[in-house]
């Protein structure tokens, strides 16, 4: 009896320790972050102002602006949403509603897809890099473009937007489906009229989280080709580009402490941007399962 | 009855576009391996793959061409190692505080902000690596190089943490109730009742997020990039500078490689390396799983 009391003691002593420890690694993980972020914004800030976002790029530091980089990464955006957003939701539409039953269901293609994106979402985002570099920019011939560019990043986050569909698809309730099967709706205009729109914040909360992680990517980027100095805006689809997170490197890799000064102040345009949406994305979802319950 | 004609070829057309978004998934992942496959092989047309295994120098841009991927693996190995160092215990032990002790609310702040830090990119953290993390350590070890591997390292690991966390407390928090509760009722402390018995049950789902951990510290480019260094090398120092599979692809690609070249070749055998590493962690990750759905029924 007595050396149970004093194990369950132990126990106790354990716990208190246990909860100082993991409160301490808490605590310690968020401050240094918030330690990091303050220093890139103290090093940032002073470059910061409305010449440095709508200037062009320089050898000298203190007039070297993000122009190019900025309208880079928007046409990025802009392509990587056209080519990704419908293959992802079609793929997941497919899977969830017509691979089991109708003229094309097909297990075999099913089981591929589901095993190959659930693959291709770990693959490092450097490997498509390559995948670009061969088939876009050398096969398909586009050079190192834009497009080129925005049809690499598609490719890089079509598994996200795939990934979150499917998951918002298939939370949809099946009794939806029979309610409007029982008016008379066909397959088409059940999944149009009903499972899409339900599904919306999910398909939309994923599609939020994979632009956010186009826009941060440079290392595919710098891969198939990005230059990593533009004098110039991209004009068109066919244009050299930079985009912001190549820039930021590039700058950050030169030896004078004024381009790192300039990477942070880069840093400070994109870093706010990324974390909004990226809290966009979560609470939407949340409030979605929140809904869902 | 026209109508209903032109509603079904309608409909068929949808069905059969959304088939073609399906195949075009499939292509995208078999023009990848494709890719990979085809260059690797011509790499070995050239390179014996005894000569690619047991080489033990890295220098396929010099004059004097050695293709021993040993030091690649070693520069990738010890920048991971220092990452999981600093994020799977350290995350598990924060993600069981969060769903057993910490109060619904702090739980319901943590889990976004958790994810939304996740979100931050590389890039941005290979800055803090270069110019924050480094000179403070520096201070520490006085002889320490600018590029290293400790740096990137401890850098990448606070990268993962928020993955390691977030998804370990979701594993945790899916062990059914009863489970810790028929612990509690023989007596068991939280404590005991968390390690005895929610933790072996959560356990495939933490295995899993240290695993995904381990896959994004092998594949992380920017990181390792900007703050580890170009020197492939083959020794154990976490001070010294060293090269990563990633780093090195970026390397080359930031040359001019003409196309067709060994050189470029070799970009596509490292490549093609983690490609298979990520595939083999996946695979694995997935047979946890249904090894365990199998157990259960």
């Amino acid at each position: 009896m007595n050396r149970r009391y004093h194990s369950f003691e132990r126990w106790k002593v354990a716990e208190t320790g246990f909860k100082i420890v993991s409160i301490t690694l808490l605590t310690s993980a968020l401050a240094t972050l918030f330690f990091l972020i303050l220093d890139l914004f103290l090093d940032g800030s002073p470059r910061l102002d409305w010449n440095f976002i709508t200037g062009l790029p320089s050898r000298f530091p203190e007039n070297a602006g993000i122009l190019p980089a900025l309208v880079g990464t928007l046409y990025l955006v802009g392509i990587t949403i056209l080519f990704s957003f419908p293959i992802g939701i079609g793929t997941a539409l497919y899977l969830e509603e017509y691979s089991d039953r109708g003229p094309f269901a097909n297990r075999k293609i099913r089981h591929l897809v589901e095993v190959n994106l659930n693959n291709l979402a770990a693959v490092p985002s450097i490997v498509f890099g390559l995948l670009g570099l061969v088939i876009f920019v050398r096969y398909l011939a586009l050079g190192q473009t834009l497009l080129a560019g925005g049809l690499t990043l598609a490719a890089l986050v079509m598994p996200i937007i795939f990934i979150a569909s499917r998951e918002a698809i298939r939370a949809v309730p099946h009794s939806l489906r029979e309610a409007s099967y029982a008016l008379g709706a066909t397959r088409w205009q059940t999944i149009y009229y009903h499972v899409l729109p339900s599904a919306l914040p999910g398909i939309l909360s994923g599609t939020i989280l994979a632009v956010s992680r186009a826009i941060g990517e440079a290392a595919p980027l710098l891969v198939m080709g990005a230059y990593v100095y533009i004098s110039f805006v991209p004009e068109g689809l066919d244009s050299p580009f930079t985009a912001l997170p190549v820039q930021i490197f590039s700058w950050l890799t030169r030896p004078q402490t004024d381009f790192q000064s300039n990477a942070a102040a880069a840093i400070l345009v994109l870093l706010p941007l990324l974390l909004m949406m990226n809290g966009l994305a979560i609470w939407l979802r949340d409030r979605n399962a929140r809904r869902n319950q | 009855v026209d109508l209903r004609h032109s509603r079904s070829l309608f409909e068929l057309f949808f069905e059969f576009l959304l088939f073609c978004c399906a195949l075009c998934s499939i292509a995208l992942v078999l023009v990848l391996i494709a890719v990979l496959g085809w260059e690797s092989f011509s790499f070995f047309r050239e390179v014996p793959i005894t000569r690619f295994l047991f080489d033990l120098e890295w220098t396929p841009l010099f004059a004097q061409k050695n293709y021993g991927i040993l030091p690649l693996l070693l520069g990738t190995l010890q920048v991971t190692v220092v990452a999981l160092t600093v994020a799977l215990l350290p995350g598990l032990l924060v993600a069981v505080y969060l769903s057993e002790y910490s109060s619904d609310r702090v739980r319901r702040l943590m889990k976004p902000l958790l994810e939304v830090l996740a979100g931050i990119p590389t890039v941005i953290y290979g800055y803090f690596a270069l110019l924050t993390v480094t000179p403070m350590l520096q201070k520490l070890f006085p002889g320490m190089a600018s590029f290293n591997a400790i740096s990137p390292g401890i850098v990448l690991g606070l990268m993962v943490l928020p993955l390691v966390t977030s998804l370990s407390e979701d594993a945790l928090r899916n062990v059914p109730f009863k489970m810790k509760e028929s612990a509690l009722a023989l007596g068991a402390s939280r404590l005991q009742a968390c390690f005895q018995v929610v933790i072996p049950a959560a356990l495939p789902g933490i295995i899993s997020s240290f695993l995904l951990a381990f896959s994004r510290a092998i594949g992380e480019t920017m990181i390792v990039t900007i703050a580890a260094g170009q020197s492939p090398r083959l020794g154990i120092n976490l001070f010294e500078p060293l090269q990563t599979m990633t780093a090195y692809i970026v390397q080359v690609s930031m040359g001019d490689v003409p196309a067709g070249s060994i050189e470029y070749r070799t970009i596509f055998i490292v490549g093609g390396i983690l490609f298979l590493f990520t595939l083999l962690i996946n695979t694995v990750n997935s047979m946890l799983w249904s090894n365990r759905r199998g157990s259960q029924r």
